[in-house]
């Protein structure tokens, strides 16, 4: 049979079950039968992304590694796993107040700038996806322009802008800022998944006598919920990895985490253990997220049928 | 889908559109005033016209660091975008393999930038770091701080390291969102593996593909943190990409106006490539 022959089929096939709000239970006893003989057909499908995980891992394991060694140990010898293994470098770090104040700063900013992103981010999304109205597309392009705007470009010019404003150093300055790339990244992500909600369910809502905003959150928003979430992500982690911005925004009450990790480190120029600690301090906030949003996104992944 | 004209959905996108202008507009006004002017210090400005442009557009020094850039970009994107679709399609689709591959997967992006530049600054080096030093036992003599391919190929393995995840994430939200009916159909007509993957994962694919290619295209362009760390631009200036040349252009040298130039020239380079990947791409969309 023509591989034309199968799209047309596969096409044919999927509308007539796309239009069916939820599978039916015989079609998902296929479904599973599906996947058991596809795990026999590719017996090491999982070989590829283990090698990719252990690739992942190898550099994080040894800055983990270092963090429990001496500097000594470290540049005497060469081990797998600290000899003598210490928190030295860990209790170097928690006896300044400094660190403190850098973790609850970065994660205070980020936050806010989450929030706002996707409050911002939710009625623009649902009219691009659902309206046509005078220069959508430029106005949609436009705003991706500013997710391609190179940060080292608005260093200065933001420095000049929010010292006119009274807001150097202050949380909302950083969380601001950090809308330039992230508000137009959650309206594109949003209006994707907002795309994939067939139309007829706003209308069906209206007719039913739901008012815009009651629809919104009572209907839309849970039918989006795992779009919600991976827009949210992706906002928590473009906020809180950047640091060129954050770090000219802040010089003390607001000073990220990683900026205080680059002035410790110039400070203390050839302290790997201490360098280590920090590093791995500051990967501990993300594995959380992580952690913490794992079944979510799994879930919100696998549920949302984009 | 056939979307109504409606211009009131202006109102709905006025929020987005006030956060963006006071962040993006005004800054980027600057920038241009600055690209006009040159001062003499003391904040006394005038005219300067197109000249820092001209200047900008014949240095030797740009066009290296853009061809550089460019060539990083490509090549990054070569072995990214493929590499992630490949870990996509062999990722479990249920089962406790599931979170453990997106928790493990996603722990790269969350890692602040600078910190992902000193974790390979300290894997690579050849007295206390892991892959150097096994390299050196196996007779390579790799070093990426006075060897310029070896700084190379180390960044280039850094933003594969940094990076393939976010391709590898989009591109299963893409495939586990397939009608498993598209499967079954599939199966019935005895389509092959490959088939499956061109004509009906690829074409699924296709939006989070163009994000992704898009965001990877974007964001290697203007990688700033991460080489700087690792390797400071050098050997030489064997890896100074245009950010880390401007950063040094306007704080380094302080020259405003030639940096203000090179910034709006940065942007404009960005602006009409990305608007080329995603006109190509959003009309391929249109013609299925």
């Amino acid at each position: 049979m023509s591989v034309a022959q199968n799209k047309l089929t596969a096409e044919r096939k999927g509308n007539s079950f796309g239009q069916a709000p939820s599978m039916p239970p015989d079609a998902q006893a296929t479904l599973a039968r599906t996947m058991r003989r596809r795990g026999e057909q590719s017996r090491f499908w999982w070989l590829i992304p283990t090698l990719y995980i252990i690739f992942l891992m190898l550099p994080i394991y040894w800055l983990i590694n270092m963090s429990f060694k001496t500097t000594a140990e470290i540049l005497s010898t060469f081990s797998l796993w600290p000899v003598e293994p210490t928190l030295h470098n860990y209790a170097v770090i928690f006896t300044d107040p400094s660190w403190y104040s850098g973790y609850i700063n970065s994660i205070i900013y980020v936050v806010m700038n989450t929030v706002i992103s996707v409050l911002a981010a939710l009625p623009a999304a649902y009219a691009f996806s659902r309206y046509r109205f005078l220069g959508d597309k430029h106005l949609f392009f436009w705003l991706l322009t500013n997710r391609m705007a190179p940060p080292a470009v608005f260093v200065l010019p933001f420095f000049q802008l929010y010292s006119a404003f009274g807001l150097i150093d202050t949380h909302i300055a950083v969380a601001i800022a950090h809308c330039l790339f992230n508000v137009p990244l959650a309206v594109w992500i949003l209006e994707g998944f907002m795309s994939g909600v067939p139309k007829e369910i706003d209308e069906t809502a209206y007719i039913d006598g739901y008012s815009f905003p009651r629809f919104f959150v009572k209907i839309f928003m849970p039918l989006i919920a795992s779009g919600i979430g991976v827009a949210a992500f992706f906002c928590f982690m473009f906020s809180w990895v950047e640091l060129l911005i954050a770090r000219t925004l802040t010089t003390t009450a607001a000073k990220p985490i990683a900026a205080t990790m680059t002035r410790t480190v110039s400070a203390s120029g050839l302290d790997w253990g201490v360098l280590a600690a920090a590093g791995v301090l500051t990967i501990i906030p993300g594995a959380l997220v992580i952690y913490f949003v794992r079944n979510y996104i799994a879930k919100g992944f696998a549920l949302g049928r984009v | 889908m056939d979307k109504t004209w409606n211009n009131k959905a202006w109102f709905m996108v006025l929020p987005v559109l006030l956060l963006v202008a006071f962040s993006a507009v005004i800054p980027l006004m600057t920038v241009v005033n600055y690209s006009v002017q040159d001062t003499f210090g003391n904040n006394q400005f005038f005219w300067a016209g197109t000249e820092w442009y001209q200047e900008m557009l014949h240095s030797e020094r740009f066009h290296t660091a853009l061809l550089r850039n460019l060539l990083f970009s490509f090549t990054i994107l070569a072995i990214e975008v493929p590499l992630g679709i490949l870990i996509a399609l062999n990722m479990p689709r249920k089962g406790w393999g599931v979170p453990v591959c997106l928790v493990l997967m996603a722990l790269p992006l969350l890692i602040p930038w600078n910190v992902v530049g000193t974790i390979w600054q300290v894997f690579g080096r050849v007295d206390i770091g892991l892959l150097g030093r096994t390299l050196s036992q196996l007779g390579i003599h790799y070093n990426y701080v006075q060897n310029p391919l070896h700084a190379w190929i180390t960044v280039i393995v850094m933003d594969v390291w940094h990076w393939t995840s976010l391709v590898v994430l989009l591109c299963y939200a893409g495939l586990v969102s397939i009608p498993d009916a598209f499967y079954q159909a599939a199966k019935i007509d005895g389509a092959s593996r490959w088939a499956i993957f061109r004509y009906i994962q690829l074409p699924k694919m296709n939006r989070v593909l163009l994000i992704a290619v898009l965001l990877r295209f974007m964001d290697s362009f203007m990688i700033y943190t991460e080489p700087f760390v690792v390797t400071g631009g050098g050997p030489g200036n064997s890896t100074t990409f245009l950010s880390i040349d401007l950063v040094k252009m306007a704080v380094g040298q302080f020259d405003l106006g030639p940096a203000a130039a090179m910034s709006i020239i940065y942007f404009l380079i960005i602006l009409a490539l990305s608007w080329v990947f995603y006109t190509v791409m959003t009309s391929y969309d249109a013609e299925r």
